[in-house]
């Protein structure tokens, strides 16, 4: 099983200190790796301006990391920050992490006064070409994003001696959210790119439970080829490039995925007021269904989080906190041990029709289900 | 030894072992009731009167002599058209167990002759290949079962339904749905459909029965199925009915029923399930729909809009069609337009090398609501024996290709594909069926099964019955006879239709829940296949098992 844990606060955080309360949901679970994304960042020895894309990866030899940098500086971009974690080797299982990466870049200067758009799509262009020259390499780098106030980190074995490897208690690094999952893809072969949370364009998922539609949703998604719907080393993967093409390709409101991965059933269609738009949606998407058991959490350029469900099988997961303090786990002991100071009877367990949504303001929970009124502003 | 002359000998004279079939009758349990010669639908047997040699011999007397015993017994006729075709009446209405026909297990001469009056063998019913078939063969095995552990079948909710009909690009959809614009039609429903069996086909009583089984399956049962009427329209009062709904009105080159049915479109309630445009069958490519003139009674007349007892030879063509890319177009653009463009329209094929071509163009055509392809193993009411047993090509690498063909295009959900031919032929309905879904198929049609399982048809691959083409049928399925089909009681075939669906329903679940799958069809899940044979494995691209 895997546990996943989310926090997101007003105040920056360790995100060391997500690790130790991942602790609390050791109980059961095999701890073979973790997985972490951090957003909104805020470095402590360097003042990051949140339009520098961040590269985060790891160069598993120097040349790697040479072919990087005379890549990176081809292409126009100008190193701004490049963090040096504090490494304790010794505490790392793998023997080839030259170096992890974390380092901010200034935009190439003819992307100053382009669009969010184009400028993502070109930080996603340099990414898969990032990948594709380290897969040339027999797999000497790893890139696992390229975005502004994006972090993050991959590694095989146990997340709090990762966490002690990279020493990320120092305070060196700190985030308004972080997301946490503590498991490698022992499922089919390890491989650090099907680590959890998979990451597109500053769209982030997670998730527990295994996805049982997997092959026919990837064979769709493959096929609209789009760039960036590659990899799919773990059946989770999809999660996250559903969510971006409903958000980005579809353009559609955030209620739209919980309609697509899990569409209503006829007999409700039938008596829901957008009905026939929603029933148009899932026969055109019938194909992103998603079989479950899964919950996906999420997280948003906007530091918007969010979890769902899928329609039946439900994995467990539990919503709590106060206002400015907000956590997402697997266990409501995950829950407890991330935000102790809060009201647990007002903890929220999504059911199959929810789609529960902490909005950056971090004031209070918004819970939509499907069952509600669509916002029809894309429908005649 | 007498001469030759004597003997009534011709090249084509046969005895009983010469035929494929052999009565065995038990003299001594027979009571001359006469059923049996009464049922057999092709009178081969006859009560005759013999006369039996009674040697006696008195020892004591010295005296030897003949006594004759005179009784009446039953025979078996050796003509070529009066050949025991094994349907087994006979033993059905025996009281007293005396006779059966045993399958002849000798090579039979009857092979040879069945092209009296120099025409070549014809007959309804099956491509008699026995055994396995492919699909038989494959086996699903990707179970739940750790991280994801399986589902239960008979607790869970399941959504056994697909889509037929054109579905759009997303992005297209969403820009209709904001600016107005046509989107096309599609219709929910049970993936197994009641393949095409026309009015004329099957007898009236065999289609009311279907027709009231279907209809409890959709209104009493949430089961939505639908029934493709095949070549030949529709009984009026059908077409004027809220049953229309779930029937696919079929067109095929006879144009047969389609007056009654272009004049009933101002009166009809609802709109039908689809229309399906045949361009081909799977048992016989290349070669029109044939009703032959026995089935041509009065009403099958007057439906189609013909002379009675005529045969009705479908051209093996469209007479408008003489190319895929144009005339298809036209007459799907047509029919839609017919209708409203409310009805989905699609065509059917038959299995065959050229099937991916047919189907990209359909790709480019905005009207074609998706794709039948129809494999070898297909049945049907008249054909050639030959057009049946040689010719065609099996349905499941051609589904699979047509299916690796849209998904490279990343159009899988936009032209449903649905197959026929052979699924079930061996009872294995339900696995047959999801085997073809999970390689790329949305849905399946089924005939022969549901002829054989509903109405208790008795033809088989080894060339049991199988006189469909000629009326007949001792069931009363095919047959125009009110002799025979009052036989076929409907309200007993409706009952069996909705045994058979609800049946099918269960063991779909039980072939999803095992693979976690409950929320959508498993349309081309096809990491869940294996099977234990590598060419087959390669070619479908499937896991080699073993």
């Amino acid at each position: 099983m895997c546990r996943l844990a989310l926090k997101t606060a007003n105040e920056p955080f360790s995100p060391y200190s997500v690790l130790t309360a991942m602790e609390a949901m050791k109980e059961g679970y095999d701890g073979s790796g973790l997985g972490l994304l951090l957003r909104g960042l805020e470095f402590e020895d360097f003042k990051y301006n949140p339009r520098f894309p961040v590269l985060s990866g790891v160069a598993h030899t120097k040349k790697a990391e040479y072919r990087l940098d005379e890549f990176m500086d081809s292409h126009g971009y100008e190193l701004k920050y490049d963090h040096r974690f504090d490494m304790k080797h010794g505490l790392i299982e793998a023997q080839d992490r030259y170096r992890y990466l974390l380092r901010a870049y200034r935009m190439p200067a003819e992307f100053k006064e382009k669009s969010t758009e184009e400028r993502e799509d070109e930080m996603l262009r340099t990414r898969i070409a990032l990948r594709k020259i380290g897969e040339e390499h027999g797999g000497d780098l790893s890139i696992f994003s390229f975005y502004p106030d994006v972090a993050m980190i991959k590694e095989v074995g146990w997340p709090l001696q990762i966490g002690d490897a990279l020493k990320l208690h120092d305070g060196q690094i700190k985030s308004r959210v972080c997301m946490a999952q503590g498991r490698q893809n022992t499922n089919y072969g390890i491989n650090l790119y099907a680590c959890h949370p998979f990451f597109i364009q500053g769209i982030a998922t997670m998730t527990n439970g295994e996805n049982t539609a997997f092959v026919p949703i990837r064979d769709w998604l493959l096929g609209r080829k789009l760039p960036g719907y590659l990899g799919y080393q773990s059946d989770s993967e999809v999660f996250a490039h559903i969510l971006h093409y409903t958000l980005r390709e579809l353009k559609l409101p955030l209620q739209a995925y919980k309609h697509i991965i899990t569409p209503l059933r006829d007999q409700e269609l039938a008596k829901h007021p957008q009905g026939d738009f929603l029933r148009g949606l899932r026969d055109v998407c019938r194909r992103l269904i998603i079989d479950g058991p899964n919950a996906v959490i999420g997280t948003l350029p906007d530091e918007t989080c969010l979890i769902v469900m899928d329609h039946k099988k439900l994995r467990p997961a539990t919503v709590g906190g106060r206002p400015g303090e907000w956590a997402i786990a697997s266990e409501m002991c995950g829950v407890d041990a991330l935000v102790p100071e809060r009201d647990p009877s007002l903890d929220f367990q999504p059911m199959r029709e929810h789609t529960v949504i902490i909005p950056n303001d971090r004031k209070e929970l918004t819970i939509w289900s499907q069952l509600d009124p669509y916002p029809l502003h894309q429908a005649a | 030894m007498v001469s030759a002359r004597s003997v009534s000998v011709t090249p084509s004279s046969l005895t009983y072992s010469d035929h494929t079939w052999i009565i065995q009758h038990r003299e001594d349990r027979c009571t001359l009731c006469g059923q049996c010669t009464a049922v057999c639908p092709r009178s081969a047997i006859y009560l005759a009167h013999r006369r039996q040699r009674i040697p006696k011999l008195d020892v004591f007397a010295h005296k030897r002599e003949t006594e004759y015993r005179n009784f009446t017994g039953i025979r078996q006729k050796t003509e070529m058209q009066n050949s025991c075709i094994g349907c087994a009446m006979c033993e059905m209405v025996c009281p007293n167990e005396a006779i059966s026909p045993l399958p002849n297990a000798n090579e039979n001469r009857s092979l040879f002759y069945h092209n009296g009056k120099g025409e070549p063998y014809k007959r309804g019913g099956r491509r008699n290949a026995t055994g396995p078939t492919l699909l038989d063969r494959i086996m699903f095995d990707r179970i739940s079962m750790l991280t994801d552990p399986a589902l239960d079948a008979g607790r869970h909710e399941f959504n056994i339904t697909t889509s037929l009909g054109r579905v759009l690009p997303p992005e297209e959809f969403l820009e209709k749905s904001k600016n107005g614009g046509w989107i096309p039609p599609t219709r929910e429903i049970f993936p197994f459909v009641i393949g095409s069996m026309s009015f004329g086909a099957l007898s009236p009583n065999m289609w009311l029965g279907l027709l009231q089984g279907v209809a409890y399956c959709n209104e009493v049962l949430g089961i939505p199925v639908v029934m493709c009427t095949g070549e030949g329209g529709c009984p009026p009062w059908v077409l004027k009915s809220p049953y229309l709904k779930y029937i696919i009105l079929q067109i095929a080159s006879g144009y047969f029923g389609w007056d009654e049915i272009i004049r009933a479109i101002p009166e009809m309630k609802c709109d039908p399930a689809a229309i399906e445009i045949k361009y081909g069958q799977g048992a016989k490519p290349g070669d029109g729909g044939l009703l032959m003139w026995y089935k041509v009674s009065k009403l099958i007349a007057r439906l189609r809009g013909v002379p009675e007892g005529v045969d009705l030879p479908s051209p093996p063509v469209h007479q408008t069609l003489y190319s895929i890319e144009e005339s298809v177009m036209k007459m799907i653009q047509t029919l839609s337009t017919a209708f409203s463009h409310k009805v989905p329209v699609y065509p059917k094929i038959s299995a065959s090398t050229s099937a991916k071509s047919v189907l990209n163009n359909l790709v480019r055509n905005p009207y074609a609501a998706g794709l039948m392809i129809d494999g070898i193993d297909g049945g049907t009411g008249a054909a050639y024996d030959v057009s049946m047993n040689a010719t065609g090509h099996p349905v499941a690498s051609n589904i699979r290709e047509c299916y690796l063909d849209l998904a490279a295009q990343g159009k899988q959900n936009e032209i449903p594909l649905f197959a026929a031919g052979g699924i079930g032929k061996n009872g294995n309905v339900a696995q047959n069926g999801m085997a073809l879904i999970m390689l790329g198929a949305s849905g399946v049609h089924i005939g022969k099964y549901i002829m054989q399982a509903a109405a208790g048809c008795l033809g088989n691959e080894k060339n049991r019955c199988n006189v469909c083409n000629v009326g007949i049928c001792p069931k009363g399925i095919t047959s125009q006879n009110p002799k025979l089909y009052r036989r076929l009681d409907p309200d007993l075939v409706s009952q069996r239709v909705v045994d058979v669906f609800m049946s099918i329903r269960t063991e779909v679940k039980k072939i999803m829940a095992p693979l976690g799958r409950s929320q959508s069809l498993p349309v081309g899940m096809s990491d869940a296949l294996g099977i234990n044979d590598k060419d087959a494995a390669e070619r479908l691209q499937i896991k080699y098992v073993c």
